[in-house]
């Protein structure tokens, strides 16, 4: 559970003020599927890195699972970044060197679990993903789709309770775009809080919840019956 | 982290980019090839200095007329130094402790058998001449009457003089003229070879006094006094002074011990090692510049990719650790290479001029190689600090 209390984030840009988020409030349940959109420069983008604790608010206070995360210490940060939010990247973020394997133990490598618990758990993973047969490929070997599931793969490896994707199809053709926000859909199933930022409508109509923001604010958050735009069979489609 | 991932970790970086990650290391290795290679030479020239001085045997002390500083030059009337005598050498010869005791004095002089002439060094030595410095006849003996004034005209030759002057023919109980008067040959020296620049085997050993009186000299260059090896040096100095300024009446000598000599002598061959490490030292900076810069290029490619780290949960001094560990492992590996470059072309050159004196000293080589850490460290710190404080939403946003 994510809760937002009266977050503001101000930028200093030159000697100007500018304010990127005003006076949030916000709260996100377990198992939710949430889209924010909004045109570019109205703060979905420094939302989602706060959710992240990848930065800090300016003021206001965020409670994640209950606890205060407002004012931790990098390296509590850190651990409750690792454990308990996940990424997923409109361009991956893949380490070329590293194989897909190694890529999706990474963030279990920079934890300290031990080798063997790892290697069971990126083993099952890549079953579940169907990239087994692609554990060996660098990034430069796998195709665009095969390189979102393994940063799914990656950003699920820690059993978080957040994921938040930013623009997760923005560097995919739509089929494929289709299929990867289908896997992301399905975490939601293992009590996975689900944040997607899109500017993309018909991507975002897919939240059960939607949010949209101008300007820094919250202009609408609306709950609704998710209008399922059906996916296409394989092959159709991609036109 | 384990430890274990940490280095896969920073392996896989510089194992990705090869031939820049070898010419890296390549500036630390020349600098620590360098350090090695020279402190290898200056480590052999060392020793060969050692062993050529100490090949005499070192509990030997030395005492030379006049204070250090007049010693050979002008005395003037007012440094009235009084000649060390035969009678000096037999005095100090009654002292305790005392094994032998050699008067000694040098010159040139011709000597001339079988109508064959040769101007060749004389020493004029006492009859323990041999047993002193370790060194042995080949055939005959050295002389056995005491050293004073009524020694006879007996003369030892060096190996080379019995080649030259008598060719074939056995030189003992034959004449040898020295400077004009006639010796008899009583003993052939083993082969001794070049020490500092004299040829031992190209000179011939007569009795001090009469090297004295041959050269015109009123006193002897040195007494050189062996002494019991379990006995400390600087009490047998303290009781040579004593004895000296007995029969002199003031410290008119100075004494040397060998033992001292080459402790002054090694100490000075260890600064010309150590200076010649320095420079080898610097090219080692230079190879901390190519880390610093390669480090500093390493950051700014992976900046998305430390952004990616920051995001997956990784500490600011999780980040820091990988780069600072890239940069030590990238240069201890120099380092090592650099050790074997070094000690290949040292032991090459001792195999291509065996007369050159190589040795690897392991110290410099323990040292070069923590200081190629230390380099690793230091110039991997400011680039493996920008890292960790790159800002997480900037660096993923950099591609």
């Amino acid at each position: 559970m994510i809760e937002l209390q009266n977050v503001c984030r101000t930028f200093t840009v030159g000697d100007q003020q500018v304010a990127a988020l005003r006076d949030i409030n916000l709260r996100l349940d377990a198992s939710e599927y949430i889209s924010i959109m909004g045109p570019s420069g109205s703060g979905k983008s420094t939302l989602l890195n706060l959710l992240g604790l990848l930065d800090r608010p300016s003021s206001g206070t965020y409670l994640l699972d209950d606890g205060n995360v407002t004012d931790l210490s990098d390296e509590q940060q850190a651990r409750v970044r690792r454990e308990k939010i996940g990424f997923v990247f409109q361009s991956f973020h893949l380490v070329p060197r590293l194989t897909a394997a190694q890529n999706v133990e990474l963030p279990m490598i920079l934890a300290g679990i031990p080798a063997e618990e790892r290697k069971s758990r990126v083993e099952v993973l890549m079953q579940n993903y169907g990239l087994s047969a692609r554990a060996d490929h660098r990034p430069d070997q796998l195709s665009g789709g095969q390189r979102q599931r393994v940063a799914i793969a990656r950003a699920t490896v820690m059993k978080p309770s957040v994921l938040l994707a930013d623009e997760p199809t923005g560097n995919l053709d739509r089929h494929t775009g289709w299929e990867v926000l289908q896997l992301l859909e399905g975490l939601m199933e293992r009590g996975i809080t689900l944040v997607v930022v899109t500017h993309d409508a018909e991507i975002g109509a897919r939240a059960k919840r939607q949010i949209h923001m101008l300007d820094g604010r919250i202009l609408s958050d609306e709950r609704e019956a998710p209008n399922k735009v059906p996916l296409p069979q394989a092959g159709e489609g991609l036109g | 982290m384990y430890f274990r991932d940490f280095l896969t970790l920073t392996t896989s970086s510089f194992l990705t980019s090869r031939m820049r990650s070898f010419l890296t290391g390549l500036g630390i290795a020349i600098g620590v090839a360098a350090v090695i290679l020279l402190t290898s030479i200056g480590e052999g020239l060392h020793q060969f200095m050692l062993s050529e001085f100490s090949q005499f045997g070192t509990n030997i002390i030395s005492v030379q007329p006049g204070k250090t500083q007049v010693q050979g030059g002008n005395v003037g009337i007012f440094g009235s130094v009084r000649p060390l005598t035969l009678e000096d050498a037999d005095a100090l010869r009654r002292l305790p402790y005392v094994e032998h005791v050699i008067p000694g004095l040098m010159g040139n002089a011709e000597v001339r058998a079988n109508g064959r002439t040769r101007r060749t060094m004389v020493l004029g030595e006492g009859r323990d001449f041999g047993i002193a410095f370790t060194m042995k006849v080949k055939s005959g003996s050295f002389w056995t009457d005491a050293d004073d004034e009524q020694a006879r005209a007996q003369v030892v030759i060096g190996i080379k003089i019995e080649q030259e002057l008598f060719g074939g023919m056995n030189p003992l109980g034959q004449y040898l003229r020295v400077g004009g008067q006639r010796y008899r040959v009583i003993g052939v020296m083993e082969s001794k070879g070049q020490i500092l620049g004299m040829d031992m085997d190209d000179t011939v050993f007569i009795p001090a006094a009469r090297a004295m009186e041959l050269f015109n000299r009123p006193g002897l260059m040195e007494v050189n006094v062996s002494y019991r090896a379990d006995v400390d040096a600087d009490t047998i100095i303290r009781l040579i002074k004593e004895r000296m300024i007995e029969r002199h009446g003031r410290e008119d000598f100075t004494v040397i011990s060998q033992e001292q000599a080459l402790e002054v002598l090694s100490s000075v061959l260890d600064i010309i090692t150590f200076a010649v490490g320095a420079l080898g030292g610097i090219s080692l900076l230079v190879g901390a510049v190519g880390i610093l810069t390669i480090m500093t290029m390493a950051v700014t490619e992976r900046t998305a990719e430390i952004g990616l780290l920051r995001a997956l949960g990784a500490q600011e001094k999780q980040v820091l650790m990988l780069f600072l560990g890239e940069a030590i492992i990238l240069s201890a590996l120099g380092g090592v290479m650099g050790l074997l470059i070094g000690i290949g072309i040292a032991q090459g050159l001792h195999l291509l001029f065996p007369a050159l004196p190589v040795h690897t000293p392991w110290l410099y080589a323990v040292l070069a190689e923590l200081t190629a850490i230390t380099i690793g460290l230091a110039a991997g710190v400011a680039p493996a600090m920008r890292a960790a404080r790159l800002d997480p939403v900037e660096a993923l946003h950099a591609e």
